[in-house]
C-alpha cells in the first residue's frame, strides 16, 4: 500500500465534521505552526518540502509565497483556488467534500505564513453543493477558535469567505480569478504585475490550489525533511490523481510520486487495468490541457526508463515525446478510441472558454474546432492537417493567458504522435463516421522509439 | 536639488536609446521611430490599462538585463512589458517575431471583412496598414464568416460590430471619459461582442471619442458616414472656444471647399487623439464659421490621405530612355489611348475637389 498524507483519515466515518477530525490529529498542525513556529519557521518548512504546486504548473510553493510584497499598511490576501474546472480533474472536489477541515486548517496555516487575515475560497458554481459542506466546517473552526479574532490566543486573526464562481473554465487563471472575486467579468489580467505584487484589490495576493493547501497540514505536522523522503527529489511528497476514461476502477487516488505510470494503470490498488481487457491506446496524464501520450511513450520516457509518475519523469524529453503532470487529471484511452474525436471535443471546449481578449486564442480556438469538425465529420482535406497544426503553433504562446498554450497543446499532441489516424479520416471520410480503431496502425505499445 | 532618474539603456533592432524606468518598450520603440517601432491595434497611449489584447505588438526579449541576462522564452506584448536596463529587443530583425505577427493578422482578419472599399475608415485604418505589412496574400479560412446587424448606438454613432476586432479602446474610452459607461464586451471567446447593455443609446458628452480611438470601422460617425472619403477632404487645423472645460476645443475639420464634413481631434503621428473632444465640438458645429481656422494640418506623406496632394514631387528619371539612346520604348498598348479617365494631361492635384468624369472628357473635347 502507498503511504498517504492527505486522504489517509478519509475512511473514517465523520472525518468531515469537526469533533471527529480534532480527535484524529486534525489541528495540531494548525497549533503547531501558530503556538511554536512563527510565520517565517512555516515558510521555511514548506520551503524545504519542496512541495510544488498541485494546480497544473508545479510552481514551489515556498518561493511563490516568498515573492509576496510585503508594504506597510497594505493587507495581504490568500486566495483558494477551487475553481477546479479543467476536464479530467476532480480531486480538489473530494477534498473539500470529505476532508473539509483539512483545507480550513492548511488555509490557516498558510495565511499565518503569509500575513494574510482575509482568506477566499473561489469555488467553481458547478460544485454547487460543496460551499455549504465548506461553510459548515468555517462555522465549526470559528465557533471552535481556529479562525475569527485571536485565534488560540495568539494573536493572530483570519476570516474565511467562500465565493462561488459562475461557471466558467477561465476564472481557474489564478488573475481572471482575482477579477471575478472582485465582481468583474473573469478576464485575465496582463502580468506583471503579478499578484505576488498586486493581486486582489491591488492588494499582495497568493493563490494556491486547494490540494497545496491541504498538504501544507502534513508538511507541519511530520516536517518538511521527513516530507521529502516521500516522491523523488524533483517531485516530493504525495499527489492526488483523479483517474477516469477506459480503466476498471476510476476515482480519486493519493499516491506517493515514486510509483510508475505502468503501476498506477495496471495495479490493483488504483486504477485495475484497462477496462474490458482492451489494449491501452493513449494518456492523458495531466488534465486535458496537457499533451497526450501514445502508449509506448506512456510507459517509457523516450531514454527508455520506465516512465515514473513525477513531473520531471512525464515531461521528459520535452512534448516531443512528453508531457505534464498538470492537474493530475488521468485521462486513459484504451483502443476504441478516437484521437481526433477526442482532440475535437477538447478543442470545442477551449473555444467555448476562451474570455475572448486577445485575438489568437479568440480567433485560433474557433478555426482549430471548425477545421477538426470537418475532420472527425470525414469531409476534411491532407491539408487540414498541416493548417491546424500551423494554427496550434501559432496560438502557443502569444496569448496573455496560458489557455491558448491549453488549447494547443492537445492539438499539437494529438497530431504529431496520431498523424496516421488524421490522414485515415481523410482518405477513409465514410468508415471515419462508424469506426471502431483497434491498434492496426500503431506501433506496439511496447515498442519505444529512439530518444528525440 | 531634484535627484537625478537613472536612465535604462535599452536596444531595439541594434539601436540603443535611454529611457526612464518604467517605460514600456513600445514607447521606447517610439522614442527611437521610424520602421522599428512595433504595431499596436489596442494599446492607446492615452487610456489607462488599454493595451496587450491584440498581440500584434509582440516582440523577442533576446536580453532581459543586464542584471539578468537571461531571454524571455516567449515573445511578449512591447506595449505592456516595461524595459530593463540593458535589455535587448528583436522586433524587425527577429523572424520569429515577424511569423508571429503574420498569424495575429490571419487572425485579426478570420472576421473583419475586407470591405475597405466601403468602408469609412478606408485611409484610416491602422488593421488596413498592419495587413498591408504584415499579412499574407490570401486566407486559409474556409469558413463562415461572423456577422452583426449594424445598430444604432444613440443619434450620433453608429456600431458595425461585423468590423471590430475587439481591441477594447471604446470600452476604456467611455469608461474612462464619460460619466456613465453604458457599453461593454458581452458574450466570450470569438462569440464576444461590444454592446450596449439591453439596447441604451449613447449619449454621454465625450462619447464621440469612441469613433477616433476605434482602429478599424467598427464604430463611425453618423453625421459622415458615406458623405465623402477622407481622401478628397481637405484636413485643416482649427479652434473655437469651447464652453466644456474638459474640451481642448482643438479639432481638425475635414473640409471640401467651405463645406466642413466632419470633425476629428486632433491626432499624433501614431494616430492617437492628442487632446479628447466633447460631443458638441464633434457633431454640432458643422459651420466653417464656428471654427477659427489655423491652416492646413500636415499629413504624413505615406498616408493615403495625402494622395494627390504632393507637393514638389520629383518624377524619377526613366532610365530607359538613355539605354536606347534617346529614342522612346515602343508601346506594345497605350493605355492612354483607349482610357476615358488617368489621361496623364489631366494634372490630379490642381483640380479643384475630387476629380470627375467630366474633368476627363472635357480634355478629350
Amino acid at each position: 500500500m502507498g503511504r498517504k498524507l492527505l486522504l489517509d483519515k478519509a475512511h473514517i466515518e465523520g472525518i468531515r465534521y469537526y469533533d471527529t477530525y480534532r480527535s484524529n490529529g486534525g489541528y495540531a498542525a494548525a497549533e503547531k505552526a501558530l503556538k511554536s513556529m512563527g510565520p517565517e519557521g512555516v515558510l521555511e518548512e514548506v520551503k524545504k518540502s519542496g512541495l510544488r504546486g498541485r494546480g497544473g504548473a508545479g510552481f514551489p510553493t515556498g518561493l511563490k509565497w516568498s515573492f509576496i510584497a510585503r508594504p506597510e499598511g497594505v493587507p495581504r490576501y490568500l486566495v483558494c483556488n477551487a475553481d477546479e474546472s479543467e476536464p479530467g480533474t476532480f480531486k480538489d472536489r473530494y477534498l473539500m467534500e470529505f476532508i473539509p477541515h483539512l483545507l480550513i486548517e492548511g488555509l490557516l496555516i498558510s495565511s499565518f505564513a503569509l500575513g494574510a487575515n482575509s482568506a477566499y475560497i473561489y469555488i467553481r458554481g458547478e460544485y454547487a453543493w460543496i460551499p455549504d459542506i465548506l461553510e459548515q466546517a468555517i462555522a465549526e473552526a470559528k465557533n471552535k477558535g481556529w479562525l475569527g479574532k485571536n485565534i488560540q490566543g495568539t494573536g493572530f486573526d483570519l476570516e474565511i469567505y467562500v465565493q462561488r464562481g459562475a461557471g466558467a473554465y477561465i476564472c481557474g487563471e489564478e488573475t481572471a480569478l482575482i477579477e471575478s472575486l472582485e465582481g468583474k467579468r473573469g478576464n485575465p489580467r496582463i502580468k506583471p504585475p503579478f499578484p505576488a505584487v498586486k493581486g486582489l484589490w491591488q492588494c499582495p495576493t497568493v493563490v494556491n490550489n486547494v490540494e497545496t493547501l491541504a498538504a501544507v497540514v502534513p508538511i507541519i505536522n511530520i516536517g518538511g525533511d521527513e516530507y521529502i523522503k516521500y516522491g523523488t527529489g524533483k517531485s516530493t511528497g504525495t499527489k492526488l490523481i483523479s483517474a477516469c476514461g477506459n480503466i476498471n476502477k476510476p476515482g480519486v487516488y493519493e499516491i506517493e510520486m515514486n510509483i510508475s505510470v505502468e503501476e498506477f494503470i495496471y495495479s490493483d490498488e488504483y486504477c485495475g487495468g484497462i477496462k474490458n481487457g482492451k489494449r491501452l491506446k493513449a494518456c492523458i496524464p495531466g488534465g486535458s490541457s496537457v499533451p497526450v501520450l501514445p502508449a509506448n511513450l506512456l510507459l517509457k520516457t523516450a531514454k527508455g526508463e520506465t516512465r515514473m509518475m513525477t513531473y520531471e519523469s512525464l515531461s521528459d524529453g520535452g512534448f516531443a515525446t512528453g508531457s505534464m503532470l498538470g492537474s493530475g487529471g488521468f485521462i486513459v484511452m484504451d483502443e476504441d478510441q478516437c484521437i481526433v474525436r477526442n482532440t475535437l471535443t477538447f478543442a470545442r471546449f477551449y473555444h467555448h472558454e476562451s474570455c475572448g481578449q486577445c485575438s489568437p486564442c479568440r480567433e485560433g480556438t474557433g478555426w482549430m474546432k471548425k477545421v477538426l469538425l470537418n475532420l472527425e465529420n470525414g469531409k476534411g482535406k491532407m491539408s487540414d492537417i498541416d493548417l491546424l497544426w500551423d494554427i496550434q503553433r501559432k496560438i502557443e504562446g502569444n496569448t496573455i493567458c496560458p489557455l491558448g498554450d491549453a488549447a494547443a497543446w492537445p492539438v499539437a499532441a494529438a497530431i504529431r504522435h496520431f498523424r496516421d489516424e488524421f490522414e485515415w479520416h481523410v482518405t477513409h471520410p465514410e468508415e471515419a463516421l462508424t469506426r471502431n480503431f483497434g491498434l492496426a496502425h500503431y506501433a506496439d505499445p511496447l515498442t519505444i522509439p529512439a530518444a528525440v | 536639488m531634484a535627484e537625478e532618474i537613472k536612465l535604462f539603456k535599452v536596444k531595439i533592432d541594434n539601436i540603443s536609446v535611454e529611457v526612464e524606468p518604467g517605460t514600456t518598450i513600445l514607447n521606447a520603440a517610439r522614442k527611437i521611430g521610424g520602421d522599428i517601432v512595433p504595431p499596436a491595434m489596442c494599446y492607446y497611449s492615452k487610456l489607462n490599462g488599454s493595451g496587450g489584447k491584440c498581440r500584434t505588438c509582440l516582440v523577442k526579449v533576446s536580453k532581459g538585463s543586464d542584471a539578468d541576462p537571461r531571454p524571455m522564452p516567449k515573445l511578449v506584448a512591447s506595449c505592456r512589458t516595461t524595459v530593463m536596463d540593458g535589455m535587448e529587443v528583436a522586433n524587425i530583425t527577429s523572424p520569429e517575431v515577424q511569423e508571429a505577427r503574420k498569424g495575429v493578422v490571419e487572425f485579426l482578419l478570420l472576421n473583419h471583412p475586407l470591405d475597405c472599399p466601403v468602408c469609412d475608415q478606408a485611409g484610416e485604418c491602422h488593421l488596413q496598414d498592419l495587413s498591408y505589412e504584415h499579412g499574407a496574400d490570401s486566407t486559409r479560412y474556409e469558413f463562415k464568416r461572423r456577422t452583426f446587424d449594424k445598430i444604432d448606438i444613440g443619434d450620433k454613432i453608429k456600431l458595425h460590430m461585423t468590423r471590430c476586432i475587439l481591441c477594447y479602446r471604446c470600452v476604456y474610452t467611455a469608461d474612462q471619459l464619460t460619466n456613465k459607461r453604458e457599453h461593454g464586451v458581452l458574450g466570450r471567446g470569438d462569440a464576444s461582442e461590444i454592446s450596449t447593455y439591453i439596447s441604451q443609446s449613447l449619449d454621454n458628452d465625450f462619447i464621440g471619442n469612441v469613433i477616433d480611438v476605434c482602429p478599424v470601422g467598427a464604430l463611425t460617425d453618423q453625421t459622415f458616414r458615406f458623405k465623402n472619403r477622407v481622401w478628397f477632404l481637405k484636413p485643416v487645423d482649427a479652434h473655437r472656444h469651447c464652453d466644456n472645460e474638459k474640451c481642448c476645443g482643438k479639432t481638425v475639420l475635414w473640409m471640401r471647399g467651405d463645406e466642413v464634413f466632419r470633425v476629428t481631434a486632433r491626432k499624433d503621428q501614431y494616430g492617437e487623439v492628442e487632446d479628447f473632444i466633447c460631443d458638441t465640438c464633434r457633431f454640432d458645429k458643422k459651420e466653417a464659421k464656428d471654427w477659427v481656422i489655423e491652416g492646413p494640418r500636415k499629413i504624413d506623406r505615406q498616408s493615403v490621405i495625402s494622395q494627390g496632394h504632393y507637393v514638389n514631387t520629383v518624377k524619377p528619371k526613366d532610365p530607359l530612355v538613355e539605354v536606347l539612346d534617346g529614342r522612346k520604348p515602343k508601346l506594345l498598348f497605350d493605355i492612354h489611348s483607349e482610357s476615358q479617365v488617368n489621361r496623364p494631361e489631366v494634372d490630379l492635384s490642381k483640380i479643384d475637389g475630387p476629380a470627375h468624369s467630366n474633368d476627363f472628357t472635357k480634355q478629350q473635347s
